[in-house]
């Protein structure tokens, strides 16, 4: 993608189809004369006395054709989002007049936008720097809560800011390093190891901490995937359609009709979970299930979580924990599994609660009668983490940057092990540059001059 | 009266001997006009050559058919190679040098090279005849006439000398300044600043008292400088006995001698604001690191001596400008110095330097074209510094008028690389000196390879002969086949664990491959023969049991991993380098630069993009935007 300031772009600011207002932005150098031409203000006042930062009521006309009455925002560059002109208009959401309008500015002179353009021109004019052009992208695919503060969070610079403190620390590390090597023909102090140490495991602890919040922000970002298992005819898909509030599965009383996995998403507390229904688990000679049954492993393999759920009337507890131990066989070590007795109206549920009473962190509920419903939903947040989301922590979201972490971290485990076997200085350096190096990766550079400086300050040499 | 000159090279301290001997080697007709004939080569500051990063650089000019290596060696009264407990990035040779040999030597050297004439006056002006450089006039009125000029003035251009209240022109200790060429350059359009620096007392050896001070004796088994023979006074030669070398002593200043430095304050011109200069922040002033450092109770002072028939010694580590009665009456006071005698005391001195982004990375001005500087000029201090700068003007200025390639070394292949890169990419605002912390590839960078690293392209440059390469290829094509040798040969446990045993390292308990012994810490040839005589017996006559070789496979096997890091990071950062902005490349257009990177890229003109980045004020933001712009 190459950047012409000259070349004026435009784009649907809002989600395509009919609304109640529509938003159009134009961003580049041509962006006030094309609106200029075709916007009358009601003030009646010429568009080079509007401020930048205000909005002016008027209409739009096509020669003589009036298009539509729209409010209008202006900012003036450098103060814009992309750091060029930026014209919004507020039109009336009708697909007609939108799609009119946007003629009018193509035949003035006027660019559709790129996917990504307007950040990209953000960026190419030091509005924002890399970390933050990537979360501004989140931001703008940002569809529950959660993601979207954390996305904020990066724009406003708060992972930048944390892996600053982070580089700072090792800068200082490798100073010390760099004084004995430089300087070791004068009368300076070597580093002390065991505080190196120290700062070393504190550095990968912090780093650890970081990228270990990949996985939860992805999941934040992609949402949460749980999957919902257990025999046919537990009632999986009642219970998804409870959660969605829609018929999304297809519901019968025929075991096996779910013969594919389904999903959907719902959003509780502000954070997204992505529900996956799955066939039911049974021995079967039936191809078409079993491939099923096959993909359900699968899934319940790839989720977060686990719904087991089970007929309360039809089970015991023998039974119901050799499923749960059938089910952790098949999933990974970080995924949680919620047991969830089903059918708890169809009988007597202190009745039930004896039966199961030898397993744990049982939930009883009713899908089709939509009892405890809410218990579920509660378990699912805990389970989310939802308190470390809401803490506004630093949580890691880019690949990216997830993947410089991990590079750091192996350069500064190299370092401690190096340490622990007194391996030269300069060796150490070596580790020590590669981590600074991937940290830079996020942030930017670093000089040997952030080095010498870092040892002139606060160091006496000097023959 | 005069013939013409391809190349005149104006100074001949470091900077100016080398610069001279390249171009003159290379073929063109060079003349060195030096002030003082008897000076040619002087060592201003410490009798002492090489040292951490600045070993390294003499390596690296020697191997690129330099003389500064050959030359110390041969005037060498000690040998260390500093750091030997480190790994091998930080080993550094260093010789204690015999002043007057030093510059013997150099002279005698300059004097048998070709095309090489000389001329004793000093230069007052550039002779530039419609825009265009065509010669240097001298003070008694000459005219010289030549293609190229490389100015290598060092502390001369309008020098001033401090001693306490005193001050007065000049260039060093008992030598005029010279004057006319700054203005000259300013008025061209140069841009020119002042720096400063300074130099310890001189001392009567005789009025010692060593028995109170550390012996610092050279090393017991002394290498070289040079990768070429017969250059060590201390390495035996056709049955020559060795020369015994030199020892250095240490002692330390007190808070009795701080106090009595302190008492000069008011007169030293540090203090007073005379002099306005930068100074070295790693170089300071004795008073400058009292009073920047108040709790220290004191600092190290080294002792060592001028040469192998002199009294002289040089007081390392006390260099000063305060008055000569404070010098004196504080050095009484240093345990070992009570009935000291002074030769002449320290001074600091001030002079003009020309901020070198002024320059391209081949040395040549960009406002002049066919100008060269080296050497302190550029705001560098340090003998190996202005040596190494002067060599590639010498090359640069003779492929220039003889329209060849540009020679550029990059970050990743030399000291040098990094030392002319960082002063026209970043400038300096004081006087710059080379540490291994520079080099981002400090591992690949090492003294030991200097040889590999740059003697092929020496050979294509012309520099040095085709049997001189091929004694490097040999030897490189030996340490493989010693490392094969290595990897191929196993070696038991009743064999070795005896030797693992003897150094505290783990034994095995089973076969393993001779190569995994070695990459162990602290495990070298010497215990390896103990327990295992075949592996003796194969290097002696294989290899004729050369010492160059097994150290040089010792280091490749031992730091592998380590090497191999580097260089794979070298190759990523090396794209950016490869990526060539051309001369005419407009920055000012780019909008989407920001302001000072559109006006830092504009004055410096980066060469690439790995340049680019490089520039203080060029964020990597700036960089992405060139990358994009060039469709990258």
């Amino acid at each position: 993608m190459t950047y012409n300031p000259d070349d004026t772009i435009i784009a649907l600011s809002t989600p395509p189809g009919s609304g109640a207002i529509a938003v159009l932005r134009l961003s580049g150098s041509k962006a006030f004369e094309f609106t200029n031409k075709v916007f009358r203000s009601a003030s009646d006042k010429d568009f080079s006395f509007f401020k930048s930062h205000t909005l002016h009521f008027g209409n739009i006309y096509e020669g003589d054709e009036l298009l539509d009455e729209v409010v209008i925002s202006l900012f003036k560059n450098p103060n814009s989002f992309t750091g060029e002109d930026v014209v919004e208009i507020s039109c009336h959401g009708s697909a007609y007049i939108q799609q009119r309008l946007f003629q009018l500015f193509i035949k003035l002179g006027a660019r559709v936008a790129n996917p990504g353009e307007y950040t990209m021109r953000a960026f190419m004019n030091g509005r924002m720097d890399l970390s933050q052009a990537e979360a501004v992208a989140d931001l703008v695919a940002s569809s529950s809560e959660a993601s979207h503060r954390i996305a904020l969070q990066q724009m406003r610079g708060g992972f930048s800011s944390e892996i600053k403190e982070l580089r700072e620390q090792l800068i200082h590390f490798a100073s010390m390093i760099e004084l004995e090597l430089d300087f070791s023909e004068e009368d300076v102090q070597f580093a002390n190891r065991e505080e190196l140490k120290t700062l070393v495991t504190n550095l990968i602890a912090h780093i650890t901490h970081l990228a270990s919040s990949f996985a939860l922000g992805n999941v934040i970002k992609n949402g949460i995937p749980v999957a919902i298992a257990g025999e046919p005819n537990a009632g999986k898909s009642t219970l998804l359609n409870v959660l969605l509030n829609e018929e999304r599965a297809i519901v019968s009383d025929i075991p096996g009709t779910t013969r594919d996995t389904i999903e959907d998403e719902i959003t509780l507390d502000g954070i997204r979970f992505r529900f996956i229904d799955t066939a039911g688990i049974r021995e079967t000679t039936d191809k078409i299930e079993s491939l099923g049954i096959g993909r359900t492993y699968e899934k319940i393999n790839a989720s977060s979580v686990v719904i087991l759920l089970f007929d309360a009337t039809l089970s015991d507890a023998v039974k119901l924990e050799a499923a749960i131990k059938g089910v952790k066989e098949k999933t990974g070590e970080n995924t949680k599994v919620v047991v969830v007795a089903n059918k708890s109206d169809l009988g007597n549920e202190a009745d039930l609660r004896d039966i199961f009473s030898t397993v744990e962190d049982l939930i009883f509920i009713s899908a089709k009668q939509k009892i405890n419903i809410d218990g579920l939903k509660s378990k699912l947040l805990q389970l989310a983490n939802a308190d470390l989301l809401n803490s506004g922590q630093t949580i890691v979201t880019n690949a990216r940057h997830f993947e410089a972490l991990n590079n750091a971290n192996v350069a500064l485990k190299n370092v401690y092990t190096g340490l622990e076997k007194k391996i030269p200085g300069d060796l150490l350096a070596v580790e020590i540059r590669r981590a600074l190096y991937h940290l830079s990766e996020i942030l930017g550079q670093v000089t040997s001059e952030d080095l010498l400086g870092s040892i002139f300050s606060r160091f006496c040499i000097g023959k | 009266m005069f013939e013409k000159y391809d190349v005149i090279v104006v100074g001949a301290g470091h900077a100016g001997c080398e610069a001279a001997a390249a171009a003159a080697n290379l073929g063109s007709k060079t003349l060195l006009i030096t002030m003082n004939m008897a000076t040619i080569a002087q060592m201003s500051c410490n009798p002492a050559m090489g040292g951490i990063a600045k070993g390294q650089i003499v390596r690296e000019i020697d191997a690129l058919g330099g003389y500064s290596g050959v030359v110390s060696d041969k005037s060498a009264i000690q040998f260390k190679m500093l750091n030997k407990s480190k790994g091998p990035a930080m080993w550094s040779p260093r010789t204690q040098n015999d002043r007057m040999l030093f510059a013997a030597e150099w002279r005698n050297m300059l004097e048998q090279t070709k095309n090489l004439d000389f001329w004793q006056d000093m230069v007052s002006s550039l002779i530039i005849e419609n825009g265009k450089l065509c010669g240097v006039r001298t003070s008694m009125g000459i005219e010289f006439r030549c293609k190229a000029v490389v100015l290598t003035n060092g502390t001369f251009l309008n020098g001033v000398i401090h001693i306490g209240e005193k001050n007065f022109g000049g260039g060093r200790s008992a030598e005029k300044a010279s004057t006319g060429i700054t203005e000259q350059l300013v008025q061209l359009g140069f841009e020119s600043g002042r720096m400063k620096t300074g130099t310890p007392p001189r001392l009567d050896g005789r009025s010692l008292d060593y028995s109170k001070m550390t012996e610092q004796p050279g090393d017991e088994n002394p290498s070289k400088f040079s990768f070429s023979e017969g250059t060590s006074p201390f390495i035996t030669q056709n049955g020559q006995e060795p020369k015994k070398q030199i020892s250095c002593h240490l002692t330390y200043t007190n808070e009795e001698v701080h106090d009595l430095l302190r008492t000069g304050f008011d007169k030293s011109p540090m203090f007073s604001g005379r002099i306005q200069g930068i100074g070295p922040r790693y170089c300071p002033s004795i008073e400058d690191k009292i009073d920047r450092f108040a709790d220290k109770e004191r600092h190290q002072l080294f002792v060592e001596p001028e040469g192998w028939n002199t009294v002289e010694v040089y007081i390392n580590g006390f260099s000063t400008s305060l008055p000569e009665d404070v010098q004196y009456k504080a050095l009484k006071k240093v345990t070992g110095f009570e009935n000291v005698k002074m030769f002449r005391p320290g001074y600091a001195i001030e002079y003009d330097y020309f901020p070198p982004q002024q320059l391209h990375l081949t040395l040549e001005t960009k406002l002049v074209e066919n100008l060269y500087f080296a050497g302190q000029i550029n705001g560098t201090t340090g003998y190996e510094e202005a040596a190494c700068q002067g060599m590639m003007a010498g090359i640069n200025a003779h492929r220039k008028i003889n329209e060849q390639t540009a020679f550029i070394l990059k970050r990743s292949e030399a000291y040098i690389g990094v030392l002319i890169d960082d002063l026209v990419t970043k400038g300096t605002d004081e006087p710059y000196r080379m540490f291994t912390s520079r080099a981002e590839y400090r591992i690949l960078l090492r003294q030991d390879n200097a040889d590999m690293r740059l003697t092929p392209l020496a050979y294509e440059l012309g520099l040095v002969d085709k049997e001189h390469l091929d004694k490097v290829s040999d030897k490189y094509e030996k340490a493989q086949q010693v490392i094969n040798y290595f990897k191929k040969e196993s070696v038991s446990p009743d064999v070795i664990n005896p030797v693992l045993e003897n150094i505290g390292s783990n034994p095995i308990d089973q076969k393993v491959k001779l190569f995994g012994i070695m990459a162990r810490p602290g495990i070298n040839f010497p215990d390896l023969y103990k327990g295992i005589p075949d592996l003796k017996e194969y290097m002696d006559i294989t290899f004729n049991n050369n010492q160059e070789i097994s150290e040089q496979a010792e280091i490749l096997m031992k730091y592998e991993g380590y090497i191999e890091k580097e260089q794979e990071m070298a190759n990523k950062l090396n794209r950016l380098e490869d990526t060539i902005l051309h001369d005419d490349f407009n920055f000012g257009v780019l909008k989407s630069l920001s302001i000072e990177a559109r006006q830092k890229l504009t004055k410096i003109k980066p060469r690439t993009l790995g340049q680019a980045s490089r520039i203080s004020g060029v964020s990597p933001s700036d960089i992405s935007v060139l990358m994009i712009h060039l469709g990258r």
